[in-house]
């Protein structure tokens, strides 16, 4: 771990800006690979968010929490009962979702961080489980258990009532009148997906991220410099909980209904999984990571013997049957193997993730300069 | 540790970073644009093909129901387009299907995978709908993704033309105008149990219910409870069971000695497979209880299940909505057809979405257009026969169809590996009908 600044404090409006760009043009680049329709694209932003929010607790301090799930669970029970009860707009249910989050991080953080290391990540799993049973069967007047939390039209509404005439259906999420579905739903992602990027940017390079640095490089030397490191951990997660939150309650924005499944393990792990194939503790990986792990869940799920029959109408006919069947195992419901094997390839090979690589390439390319 | 910040920022950095994000920020108008362009969502227009969805579970506990559904949608579209033996459009009444695709066009369809769960279906059907074009989304095998599936059609002005969903709510509490369930429901299963269970068993019972924990397995508990207090039953107790669960020894281990004589199991899909062979292995149905009999009940069956539960199932009681052994042409039409195209029998599942695919393609021809609004009032009310339940209609009031009821019993003497559920009854749609309003919920509107 280089204990260097990841960006030179100037460079940061340069670096936001063609950031920026990137994200907001996604709509036109993912074209191509058959990634640009609006649910997919909303799906980046948010779990961007997600994984964003988490690289601040892993990827500075590697503490490993597999409870994460948990906020975003959270933040989107919290956004649906914020558009029942309240309004429909939905800046008073990030905010909702964000807060509670933060709360529920604050009781999780506290009790689990007492502990470090694998007992950590084991309490946190262990907090995860629990608060996915009460979604699940407990707590089911709140959370409406397996079937999910809907809207209905007799909802009470309390602040839309005042303002706005009940209509026909069922309304639908807004930002002061502007629907939050489609298109306007990914763009209205894509910039809290950039402010959060932004946040975390600064977090990386403020005195505070150096001292969460610190605590992972070796926690022990803090403490005997006369450091209190725990206040620090507790901040880290909280705010990565928040992020969490924000996440869980933007998937409440663009599709108004939260389910309990949003919290079992694989979700937590699933964020894990985003982090570390695209690099732990870099400000970009656990980006691109959502970006593959997204696109193959969605993408690569749908592919059928009859896409890869004509993918592969290039090959001779006496291989075709035979290329076509055995490529058939990593799409479809395969998808899972091909992730899977890249997992392992990169870890093997690439311990530091798809930004490992690039750095590598870089390398390379300017030792080949220098020759 | 001092962190002096340098932040200065040229005016050229300004300015580009102004053109930079004004360029972003009007991105959105340029790829919106064509959203309002079509009258409305995925408007085939002068395009050659018609796109349907079907997202049904390839994965989890619902998995060999999705399989089977997906048969029945593959072979719908064959015969709409004219390919095969044209299977129920020879025998649908009143019927404008040709078998030249709908509308002049060519019916495609894309797949997707709801895995059983809200999230992922709701996913999947976005993917279909807003990538692929689809114009109309059918399948299901749980009501918690149908229900999930059908609010998000309304929201999106697509048709949805539920699967296999036997939850009271699908038509009730959560119904909308852009869904429509072919398929019957728990509190008509209940109406049509009701006269045998009194013949059978008597009335004076103890029951006790193992209860899927979803909107399928509570309105299913709720609707034969209400059954069988009515034929004077008492009901002991009802558990909740996680779906999916596996095991099912520490739900059924209370039941030997809670004085119960009868066990309702809420479950189904895998689910009923392993509790029900959990329960036979308990030694529950050799029991004497009370001086009777120990019971099961299973209020919905399939074919698919029988098949997984083997001999446990012989002598049980339950209900279905179609089964492949009925006489009557339609069913007789559809077999054939299956049978010819994957080798053995069609499930109930595979039959109402064959059904849905068929009535869906009917009522554009019908409409003479894909407009949503104009096909669902051609949905609404419409009689019809020749589809293996004898007359149906899809009620008006609730998108639910009335039609006959199955009671089926676990088949003491099997001829074949299909040949598992005999039909005890056929009980007439009369019996079965209900006041749309009972549920409440409403539709909402036509144009979204």
């Amino acid at each position: 771990m280089k204990n260097e600044k990841i960006l030179k404090s100037n460079n940061i409006p340069l670096y936001m800006v063609i950031f920026s760009v990137v994200v907001l043009t996604m709509p036109l680049w993912l074209e191509p690979i058959g990634a640009a329709y609006p649910d997919l694209l909303q799906k980046f932003a948010i779990f961007g968010i997600f994984a964003v929010g988490f690289n601040i607790l892993f990827g500075l301090t590697g503490y490993l929490s597999f409870g994460h799930a948990t906020f975003l669970g959270v933040g989107s029970y919290t956004a649906v009962w914020s558009f029942k009860l309240l309004t429909m707009n939905v800046l008073p249910a990030i905010i909702f979702s964000m807060v509670l989050a933060g709360i529920f991080a604050l009781l999780i953080g506290y009790i689990s961080l007492r502990r470090s290391g694998i007992y950590f990540s084991i309490l946190t799993l262990a907090f995860a489980q629990m608060s996915y049973n009460l979604a699940y069967s407990v707590l089911t007047p709140i959370t409406n258990g397996e079937t999910g939390l809907q809207l209905s039209k007799n909802d009470p509404r309390v602040v839309d009532g005042l303002f706005v005439e009940v209509g026909q259906g069922i309304p639908s999420t807004n930002l002061f009148g502007l629907e939050m579905s489609g298109y306007q739903g990914f763009y209205f992602c894509a910039v809290l997906l950039i402010i959060a990027f932004y946040i975390s940017l600064k977090i990386f390079n403020s005195p505070f991220g150096l001292n969460l640095r610190a605590i992972k490089s070796n926690q022990t030397r803090m403490s005997y410099t006369g450091y209190n490191t725990k206040p620090y951990l507790l901040a880290a997660f909280v705010i990565s909980g928040m992020f969490a939150g924000l996440a869980g309650g933007l998937l409440a924005v663009t599709d108004p209904l939260a389910g309990a499944e949003r919290m079992q393990w694989t979700a937590s792990g699933e964020v894990v999984l985003m982090t570390i194939l695209g690099g732990v503790g870099t400000l970009l990986g656990p980006l691109l990571g959502v970006g593959i792990i997204k696109y193959l869940e969605n993408i690569f799920s749908s592919i059928g013997v009859k896409e890869l029959g004509d993918f592969f109408s290039f090959v001779p006919d006496s291989m075709h049957a035979f290329v076509v069947d055995f490529s058939s195992l990593f799409v479809g419901e395969g998808w899972h193997l091909t992730l899977g094997l890249l997992f392992m390839i990169i870890v093997i090979f690439l311990p530091g993730g798809i930004m490992q690589g690039f750095d590598k390439i870089k390398n390379l390319m300017s030792k080949k300069d220098k020759e | 540790m001092t962190d002096k910040k340098t932040n200065n920022w040229s005016r050229r950095q300004v300015l580009k970073a102004g053109v930079a994000s004004s360029a972003a920020i009007g991105a959105p108008m340029f790829f919106s644009r064509n959203t309002w362009a079509a009258d409305f969502r995925n408007n085939p227009g002068n395009s050659k093909n018609l796109v349907l969805g079907f997202n049904v579970p390839q994965t989890g506990a619902y998995a060999d129901e999705g399989a089977d559904e997906l048969r029945a949608f593959k072979l719908a579209v064959k015969h709409l387009n004219g390919e095969g033996d044209g299977g129920m459009l020879n025998t649908m009444k009143p019927s404008v299907l040709k078998g030249n695709g709908v509308l002049g066009k060519k019916v495609t369809f894309v797949t997707g995978d709801t895995q059983t769960k809200s999230d992922a279906a709701r996913s999947s059907a976005k993917r279909m709908i807003e990538k692929e074009g689809a114009l109309m989304i059918s399948g299901g095998s749980s009501s918690g993704v149908a229900i999930a599936v059908q609010s998000l059609a309304q929201e999106m002005g697509i048709i949805f033309m539920a699967g296999l969903t036997h939850s009271n709510d699908t038509t009730g509490k959560d119904k909308r105008r852009y869904g429509f369930r072919h398929f019957f429901n728990a509190k008509m299963s209940g109406a049509a149990l009701g006269p045998v269970l009194k013949k059978e068993m008597g009335t004076d019972r103890n029951a006790y219910h193992l209860t899927a924990d979803y909107t399928w397995g509570w309105t299913q508990e709720e609707s034969i409870k209400e059954t069988t207090e009515a034929l004077g039953w008492k009901t002991l107790k009802a558990v909740k069971t996680p779906v999916g669960a596996g095991d099912f020894s520490q739900y059924i281990t209370p039941i030997l000695n809670s004085g119960a004589d009868t066990l309702i199991l809420n479950h189904y899909g895998k689910d009923m497979i392993n509790s029900l062979t959990q329960a036979v292995q308990f030694g529950l149905r050799d029991k004497q209880v009370n001086g009777k009999q120990f019971e099961i009940i299973v209020p919905l069956y399939s074919r698919l299940m029988a098949q997984g539960a083997g001999k446990n199932l012989q002598g049980i009681l339950g209900t279905t909505n179609w089964n492949w052994a009925l006489k009557d042409a339609g069913s007789q039409a559809f077999v054939k057809s299956f049978g010819q195209e994957y080798g053995f029998p069609p499930s109930q599942a595979a039959h109402t979405c064959y059904v849905q695919t068929l009535l869906y393609a009917n009522a554009c021809e019908t409409a003479g257009t894909f407009y949503p609004p104009e096909v669902i009032k051609t949905l609404e009310g419409f009689e019809f026969d020749g589809m293996g339940n004898g007359p149906t209609e899809y009620r008006a009031e609730d998108h639910q169809c009335f039609k006959d009821v199955l009671v089926m019993r676990g088949n003491m003497k099997p001829t074949s590996q299909f040949d598992l559920l005999e039909i005890v009854q056929q009980v007439p749609r009369k019996q079965v009908e209900y006041d749309a309003k009972i549920f409440g919920g409403e539709l909402g509107p036509y144009v979204v």
